[in-house]
């Protein structure tokens, strides 16, 4: 009964968490730069705002733009409430295949596309076809990082990973730093942040998040906002998931899910540092650039694999 | 196993999944001086590893030639190659001849081949360092691709100074290092090659005025058919 409890309560904090996430990077990130900053709970306010506000349509928007916004967020939702961040065995835990998790990102990526063509704006189907030239590099590198972890565990279930995880004695793995490097460099690609796009702006030609979503208004931008700050907080759960994932809770009793939950905003936030650091002293990468940097990771994350199996599978 | 030696089993492949990295990365890179400062972290690494392994198997001779590579190969012969492209002017851009996508998909490729065939080599091995057999393999066919698709004379030789590098960590790998008369040999045929090949840029620059190879070929061909 309690394990349904924290399930329920992971959920709802991941949904929860996620414009605050947003809140202090944008905090960090303005300190950085001898700001004030608008606070961590800004985001929230404008979720907030644009819930009030009324949605303006453009007149040929079909069907597919009003459906859009709820069908992102909820595969983005879906996707974070089965990614353990408290508690290691939940009753979803069977479903929290890393698969299908980059199945759900995927539907949500699919309708944001369709939803950016839909209105018929120069900008929109730009967004859309940059998101898909990107995303379908992406995505190969992604799944070949996870599957150097899940060749070690032996299975792409992620509660199943991070026990094999927890269980191996500490050593030097010439593979998992590779393929944690190559999810490092396609978590940034995936949830839209500097080197390769810059979510603060709406003005840049360059655009590939924000062009899709220029037409929307009201309540439907207040949740393709609140999916993207998901979805970052999601890649940033499961980088912890899959590459430093002690601290995670093994039973469902109150004391231990306190202390998981301490250790795990730490280790958000030591995360989120680096990120507001990182993104405080890069610039944006040529756009051309883009495909060669998504090489790079896959390269890299493709070598992780071929060392697992050099060096640390005992022939 | 002692732990120690488990502990410096690791580092060696750590060493090693670096090597294969900094392999890759010579390929990629698009900038003569950066493919000169990756050059030379190669170097620093092998030095770094034989240094290593001297360190768990007690060889003492392997210290001498760490030295050895951490002198000729990470400071001497980068330094002496810098002086070379300054002073040819060819310090910018890398050209290779296919596009690099294509070209780390055939790295790539290259690596799963030598690892496959490498496998029923490592079976029979016995030593600390025998899984880096692959890897170093890996490499040197690496950077022989790399000779192959370069279009300039000085990343061609690079690539074979590269290819020198990999025997090397390769020798380290298979047999704990080769006797110190033969590697102290080798090093110096490696230096006296880098000299001649220095003096060969300035003199293919007198004779052709470009450091591409289609163009020495051209203008080859083109005397040709004066005479």
């Amino acid at each position: 009964m309690s394990s349904i409890f924290f399930q329920l309560l992971q959920a709802v904090l991941m949904v929860m968490f996620a414009p605050l996430v947003l809140g202090f990077v944008s905090t960090v990130k303005a300190r950085l730069q001898n700001r004030r900053g608008a606070g961590i709970m800004q985001p929230w306010r404008d979720i907030q705002k644009l819930f009030n506000k009324e949605v303006v349509l453009a007149d040929h928007a079909s069907w597919i733009f009003r459906f859009a916004p709820y069908v992102v967020f909820t595969a983005t939702v879906m996707a974070a409430s089965v990614v353990p961040s408290l508690l290691l065995d939940t009753p979803l835990s069977l479903t929290a295949d890393v698969i299908a998790l980059v199945a759900l990102l995927a539907l949500g990526r699919f309708f944001l596309s369709l939803a950016g063509m839909d209105i018929g704006t120069a900008f929109g189907g730009m967004g859309a076809s940059r998101e898909m030239t990107f995303s379908a590099l992406a995505e190969p590198a992604m799944l070949m990082s996870i599957f150097v972890l899940a060749i070690g565990a032996h299975s792409t279930n992620l509660t199943t990973m991070i026990a094999h995880t927890l269980h191996t004695p500490l050593l030097i793995q010439p593979s998992i730093a590779f393929a944690l490097v190559a999810m490092l460099m396609i978590a940034i690609v995936e949830t839209g942040r500097i080197p390769i796009d810059n979510p603060s702006t709406h003005l840049e030609l360059t655009m590939i998040h924000e062009a899709m979503l220029l037409e929307y208004s009201g309540r439907h931008l207040a949740l393709m906002e609140w999916a993207s700050a998901v979805k970052l907080l999601l890649f940033a759960t499961l980088i912890i998931d899959l590459f430093f994932p002690w601290g995670i809770s093994g039973d469902a009793s109150l004391v231990t899910i306190a202390l998981a939950l301490m250790i795990w905003i730490a280790k958000l936030m030591v995360l989120f540092v680096i990120l507001a650091v990182m993104e405080t002293s890069m610039a944006k990468l040529r756009m051309f650039e883009v495909p060669q940097y998504l090489g790079a990771a896959f390269v890299l994350a493709f070598l992780g694999l071929i060392i697992h199996y050099m060096l640390e599978v005992a022939v | 196993m002692t732990f120690s030696q488990q502990f410096a089993q690791q580092i060696i492949d750590g060493m090693a999944a670096l090597t294969l990295l900094i392999s890759f990365s010579l390929l990629a890179q698009h900038r003569m001086l950066s493919v000169l400062r990756w050059f030379a972290g190669q170097g620093l690494l092998l030095a770094a590893t034989a240094a290593v392994v001297a360190y768990s198997t007690g060889e003492t001779e392997l210290y001498i030639s760490a030295m050895m590579t951490f002198l000729l190969k990470g400071l001497l012969l980068p330094w002496m190659l810098w002086r070379v492209i300054r002073k040819l002017h060819v310090h910018r851009e890398v050209e290779p001849l296919m596009n690099s996508g294509i070209t780390m998909v055939i790295a790539v490729a290259v690596t799963l081949f030598s690892f496959h065939i490498i496998q029923p080599i490592e079976v029979t091995s016995e030593l600390l360092t025998r899984n880096s057999m692959a890897i170093a393999t890996a490499c040197v066919l690496l950077s022989m691709l790399m000779m192959i698709t370069r279009k300039k004379a000085i990343t061609q030789v690079i690539g074979f100074l590269a290819v020198e590098n990999s025997l090397f960590f390769a020798a380290i790998g298979a047999t704990n290092g080769m006797p110190l008369v033969v590697e102290i040999g080798i090093a110096f045929d490696v230096l006296i090659a880098a000299l001649i090949f220095g003096l060969f840029f300035f003199q293919i620059r007198n004779t052709f005025d470009s450091m591409e190879i289609d163009t020495m070929q051209s203008s080859l061909i083109q005397k040709d058919d004066d005479e």
